[in-house]
């Protein structure tokens, strides 16, 4: 168990925005970093706080993000539920950046995953000093006193409440050893709990980065190269100073660092319609460098011919060779994905205000320490004197991991001495982004005379991440291999390779990230073998995952068969599989393992005129306890969306090194009226809980493409499917 | 000097006619709730009722909105309110960003239209993006609304 403390009188608690009076319990869940030298605070460094106030209003912390994940929400409540809180007397209080606070970035679905123990034995700590304080104050046995929804009740049946205790509460020491709930018990964990800020987000009153005003400031808008890296020659300002609002034009450098600025032409405003007025009057000569012989589809074509051929070999498991030759039959298929961009409805933006030898930022970011870092590193001060403001997020999908726009907001800061925001117009957004990588995979399967899968060749090629931080990374990293390499079929000759691709543009990791390409691949052509072999998909699919056993993944959680098998088989149940469907109808299925979590989609379509109508979603998941249940079905319900957007129109393509598209209308999303009935189960579990956020993405596209063949016997290995007119 | 009624007050302005209404409500006025999404009228994050039909704020010039009234997000109307209620009852928001602009397009259609059709709400609603994918939980809510208001 993390060390529990009661705070209360200590005299750190100002360095982290709490104000003292109440009780205050702190946990040190990621143990003792003496490098923090936080004052007060040299035995224990806290970053996880409950503040519980003599009103009764209950204040917690939350370190991570809001994006649209409910993780204010999902993390509160689970204090709150072992606290026996009352969910009406808690507020949220949203963390600055601060490495006081542990690990706050918020991507990989790891949230509730990392701090869920944590938080409940917070909460539960809290209540045993309440229900100490009660029988204090009462003269009783503790065991007499029991605690319901901000109040101890004593046997006799008298009560008093949280807020009245905090006093006696204050001047105890945090016991170390406390009881967990049974979940039979709890009131908010695994219910549907509404988001703690609806209300605001319906009144418009929610304010997100964009949203952010503070006094004095200005607005910024920032002409990129069009090619990734290039670099100004010469600009004329002369048009754009004209424009009414314009305050001055100013360039800055590129910082040739993964989160650095790109550098461009600076057009600082009075309002942001004049920043973007004045940003397209300027006249800008480029250098486009080196990355502008890109044409991406050229490029992809070239990767999928270089998939055809051995590359570098991930993993080996019997002979590939000798089982392709001694084969029934064998099979292989080629499958070309385009880049991705992740455009959250709310663009990049951040306002910084750079003062003598300190700066504020107030920015929509998922990972606030890494924004203060770089602040810190680009003006050369120390961390402590850069506060990194955490507003709501209009969407991030990976985007605001990377915070190149808070280092740009400061750039500018600097250089005009005002406070500023930097606002991306949507069309910054689709053509200066971090993109999702594109993808060329060869599969090759054999077959014995039974239709058994003897041998599995997955050989891929792909952008890696790593480019954007080692510039000339041509290989696949660990974690961009594991989605392929841990596929646990039971084939007794298995190879998965990677060739060697370069990047001439940002790659960057967007939901689910290398589970897409992956997931993609191995369920299209799992079902292609299906066929091939003369069989139903479900049934083919059920042997090739073979026996429950324990996929070996050197991790400390369980990739369990079984898990997957259930979760396939509850989507095709749900969905009507195998049973008579309307005319034209079919229903496709996927089955994929990410984020430690086992999620799977049966998809039931109809082609009519050459258009692809999708009727149903069911998607399944098994993610260990659920939290808060409303919250998971509405991530499943949002991957949904996110996965059919990418298979209908997903594509970003570049010429000479430039983005084509710019705006929605060449880079679309899907609306309501081609949106699908989508249906979602949770399986019960009490194991630990696991990723949500990411795990629904990866399996919608291939169920999506296996019900296309399944309704009309066309396989469309490609995506987006807007290539072949089908949407 | 622009004069603009919005949510039943007038506001004097000094600014650009020609400037889109979206940035005189989120940058002059103080009005942060209309939102920019794309700036070129596809995505409906800046709707707004301009007499009481939705209308993209950010291609529409305070020139043409001088004599109208204008209502955001930040206003209330009776159908605003009602949608306000059963977006909350289905919890409908993940990331919350596009819905201001999905509550004006909902409140315009129960305005011109109080009992819709699943395919009037489908094309009604198809001018709002939603990058989340809370499209089932729009729809599902706008009919809740329709549906209490019936069964009043």
């Amino acid at each position: 168990m993390a060390p529990i403390k009661n705070i209360s009188r200590r005299g750190f608690l100002k360095q982290f925005g709490l104000v003292s009076g109440g009780l205050l319990v702190a946990s040190s869940m990621y143990g003792y970093n003496s490098e923090l030298k936080i004052e007060g605070a040299e035995d224990f460094n806290p970053n996880l706080f409950i503040q519980l106030n003599t009103d009764g209003s209950l204040i917690l912390v939350c370190s991570r993000s809001e994006m649209g994940q409910g993780i204010r929400t999902s993390l509160t409540s689970v204090i709150a539920d072992e606290m026996d809180a009352d969910w009406d007397r808690v507020s949220v209080k949203q963390a600055t950046g601060n490495a006081i606070y542990g690990n706050q970035n918020t991507d990989g679905s790891k949230s509730v995953r990392l701090l869920y123990q944590t938080m409940r034995e917070m909460g539960a700590t809290t209540k045993a000093m309440l229900i100490t304080a009660a029988a204090q104050y009462w003269n009783v046995p503790e065991s007499e006193c029991k605690a319901e929804n901000h109040f101890i009740i004593h046997s006799s049946g008298k009560t008093i409440g949280y807020g009245a205790l905090v006093p006696i509460a204050k001047t105890l020491i945090a016991p170390t050893n406390v009881t967990l709930k049974s979940p039979k018990d709890f009131k908010y964990i695994g219910k549907t709990l509404p988001s703690i800020d609806v209300q605001d987000f319906t009144k418009g009153a929610a304010i997100y980065g964009l949203d952010t005003r503070i006094p004095n400031m200005v607005f910024a808008a920032i002409k990129r190269s069009p090619v990734t890296f290039g670099t100004v020659v010469t600009f004329d300002k002369t048009e754009a100073l004209k424009i009414a609002g314009v305050l001055e034009v100013i360039e800055i450098p590129r910082i040739a660092k993964p989160f650095g600025a790109l550098g461009g032409i600076v057009v600082v405003a009075k309002n942001t319609w004049a920043a973007f007025k004045g940003r397209d009057a300027l006249k800008i000569t480029w250098d486009k460098g080196a990355n502008a012989t890109y044409n991406s589809e050229e490029y992809l074509e070239e990767i999928s011919e270089r998939v055809q051929n051995p590359g570098h070999v991930e993993k080996s498991i019997g002979d590939i060779n000798s089982a392709f030759n001694s084969a029934a039959s064998t099979f292989e298929a080629t499958y070309n994905l385009p880049h991705l961009v992740h455009t959250p409805m709310e663009v990049p933006n951040a306002i910084a205000w750079v003062q003598d030898n300190k700066c504020d930022v107030w920015a929509p970011v998922q990972s606030p320490q890494t924004a203060r870092k770089e602040v810190a590193n680009y003006l050369d001060i120390n961390e402590e004197n850069v506060t990194i403001n955490v507003t709501l997020l209009g969407g991030g999908f990976g985007r605001k991991a990377k915070p190149d726009y808070v280092v740009e907001a400061t750039m500018i800061s600097k250089a005009i001495q005002k406070p500023v925001q930097v606002v991306w117009s949507r069309e910054d957004d689709i053509q200066n982004s971090y993109y999702h990588t594109l993808a060329s995979q060869h599969l090759k399967g054999s077959l014995d005379a039974n239709g058994n899968v003897t041998g599995w060749l997955h050989r891929f090629g792909i952008q890696s991440i790593a480019s954007t931080f080692k510039p000339g990374t041509d290989s696949p990293q660990a974690w961009e291999v594991g989605s392929a390499t841990q596929v646990p079929f039971d084939v007794p000759n298995m190879q998965i390779e990677s060739v060697k691709v370069d990047a001439y543009i940002r790659i960057g990791w967007l939901r689910s990230v290398i589970n897409i390409p992956h997931g993609y691949a191995i369920n299209v052509f799992a079902d292609e073998l299906a066929f091939k072999a003369n069989k139903d998909p479900l049934e083919f699919r059920l042997n090739l995952i073979g026996n429950d056993r324990i996929q070996d993944t050197k991790d400390p959680y369980k990739y369990e068969t079984a898990k997957l098998k259930h979760v396939l088989k509850t989507a095709a149940k749900n969905a009507n599989y195998g049973k008579p469907l309307p005319e034209g109808h079919a229903i496709g299925l996927a089955v994929h393992y990410s984020f430690y979590s086992y999620a799977a989609a049966a998809i039931e379509v109809s082609v009519v005129d050459d258009k692809v109508i999708v009727h149903n979603v069911n998607m399944v998941i098994d993610c260990g306890t659920a939290i808060n249940k409303d919250s998971i079905i509405a991530q499943m319900e949002g991957a949904a969306i996110f996965g059919l957007t990418l298979a209908y129109y997903g594509k970003i393509t570049t010429i000479d090194g430039a983005v084509t598209q710019s705006n929605f209308h060449d880079y679309q999303l899907m609306r309501m009226a081609n949106a699908p009935k989508i249906q979602v189960e949770i399986i019960e579990s009490d194991s630990k809980p696991t990723g949500v956020g990411e795990p629904g993405v990866p399996v919608i596209a291939p169920a999506l493409v296996n019900a296309i063949f399944k309704a009309t016997g066309q396989r469309y290995r490609n995506l987006p499917l807007s290539d072949y007119g089908l949407v | 000097m622009i004069t603009l009624n919005i949510n039943g007050k007038i506001h004097e302005l000094d600014a650009d006619p020609t400037m889109p209404l979206l940035w005189a409500l989120r940058d002059i006025i103080g009005f942060t709730g209309t939102k920019y999404g794309c700036g070129i009228g596809l995505c409906g994050a800046c709707m707004i009722l301009m007499d009481g039909v939705a209308v993209n704020s950010c291609v529409l010039p305070l020139a043409a909105v001088q004599d109208k009234s204008i209502i955001t997000i930040e206003g209330d109307t009776e159908n605003l309110q009602r949608l306000q209620k059963s977006w909350q009852e289905l919890n409908v928001p993940q990331c919350g960003f596009c819905q201001p602009g999905q509550l004006i397009s909902a409140t315009a259609l129960l305005n011109s239209n109080p009992n819709p059709s699943e395919a009037d709400i489908n094309t009604a609603m198809s001018r709002n993006i939603c990058r989340c994918g809370t499209y089932q939980r729009v729809k599902k809510a706008i009919s809740l609304t329709v549906e209490q208001k019936n069964t009043k």
